[in-house]
């Protein structure tokens, strides 16, 4: 299936960057797999939190911290797998309206770190289901030039947010994080309080 | 009869405040009721939708400072189970697990029988730390709490059976 976004895609390394150069003091969480060692890789920073494993609990974390730190913007970059697992959060963020929340879902409509197998993103528009749920604002983008403008209006405005970047299904070549999950715990915790 | 007196919610509310609780999520269950039931009225409650969520919430406002609890009920265990082995268990992100003992003794509705009976011996698999909960034995029961979770810091159980601390009237 050929979408309308094909051939202006970028890869989910080339808009994460595109991003990580606009963050500030924003507190970051990346969800397990390949966007994790990505992030890392591109823009490592100790207000970074890089999960390995519990896929799907990615949104759920970035909500406990908004509201444990109602003063700091908090990013979450998640991907379409680690939505779709756990589309229950679409409903819990919506309720609890954290203004302090940027939702960022990474969708190449596949499970990319463990082989490309497909997701039902390329059938079910997660930005819809946003929408629905009731996010404040919710934007789906794909060209670089865009991805850079409603990341930077969400960075300025109250949330909760919800940006869809659908991108290719390249890989970065990034290695493992380096530092241990609880060496990651004490550095993030560090940064933050 | 006992003579031993059923726990207020707010007084056990008040004990989890004291060794220093102060974020409070999960999923209902109705052992749980009066506790949650006092700490919505107190504005303390985040509910989430499902116990993996609560877990993750709880893990989130770790990373932000707060100390967290997450209510459940034990067949909800099952559902957070991979978030307490691949988050909280590596990462060393404490929690504490204040867990409902459904189809305790086999005394309860059949789809609660199975986990009432396997329960602990799963928490000692996973090597989360537990305890049952009693009147008699709770100023001990949260002092063995708090020190655990800032030692080790690991998820911790507090198993509640029915009649502990006061529920809703039905």
């Amino acid at each position: 299936m050929i979408g309308p976004e094909e051939g202006v895609m970028q890869s989910r390394a080339q808009a994460m960057a595109a991003m990580l150069e606009l963050m500030t003091d924003q507190l970051l969480i990346v969800c397990n797999g390949f966007p994790s060692r990505e992030a890392c890789k591109l823009r490592d920073r100790a207000q970074n939190f890089y999960m390995i494993g519990s896929m799907g609990a990615t949104a759920g974390i970035g909500l406990g911290l908004a509201l444990a730190q109602p003063d700091k913007t908090v990013v979450v970059f998640d991907g379409d797998g680690n939505v779709l697992m756990s589309l229950g959060t679409l409903a819990t963020i919506s309720a609890l309206r954290p203004k302090n929340l940027i939702h960022v879902v990474f969708d190449n409509e596949v499970y990319g770190t463990t082989g490309n197998q497909p997701t039902y993103s390329r059938v079910v528009g997660l930005d819809k289901m946003a929408k629905a749920a009731g996010y404040k604002n919710v934007e789906r983008v794909w060209e670089r030039e865009d991805i850079v403008y409603e990341f930077k209006a969400m960075l300025g405005d109250d949330g909760p947010s919800f940006l869809l970047v659908k991108v290719n299904e390249q890989l970065e070549d990034a290695d493992r994080i380096a530092l241990s999950p609880a060496e990651l715990t004490k550095r993030f915790k560090g940064s933050v309080t | 009869m006992s003579s031993i007196t059923v726990l207020e919610a707010d007084d056990f509310v008040k004990g989890l405040q004291g060794i220093g609780f102060d974020f409070f999520t999960g999923v209902p269950d109705t052992i749980l009721g009066g506790i949650i039931a006092h700490l919505t009225e107190e504005r303390l409650y985040t509910p989430a939708v499902r116990e993996d969520e609560a877990v993750a919430m709880a893990a989130g406002a770790y990373l932000g400072g707060k100390i967290p609890a997450v209510l459940m009920q034990n067949s909800g265990l099952g559902n957070a189970l991979n978030v307490l082995a691949s988050l909280n268990l590596i990462y060393q992100i404490p929690c504490l697990l204040l867990v409902s003992w459904r189809g305790f003794e086999g005394k309860d509705a059949p789809e609660h029988l199975v986990m009432g009976e396997t329960m602990t011996t799963l928490l000692d698999t996973v090597r989360i730390p537990h305890r049952t909960l009693s009147q008699k034995t709770i100023v001990d029961d949260l002092k063995w709490t708090a020190t655990t979770i800032m030692e080790k810091r690991v998820p911790v159980a507090l198993l509640l059976k029915k009649g502990i601390v006061k529920t809703i009237q039905p």
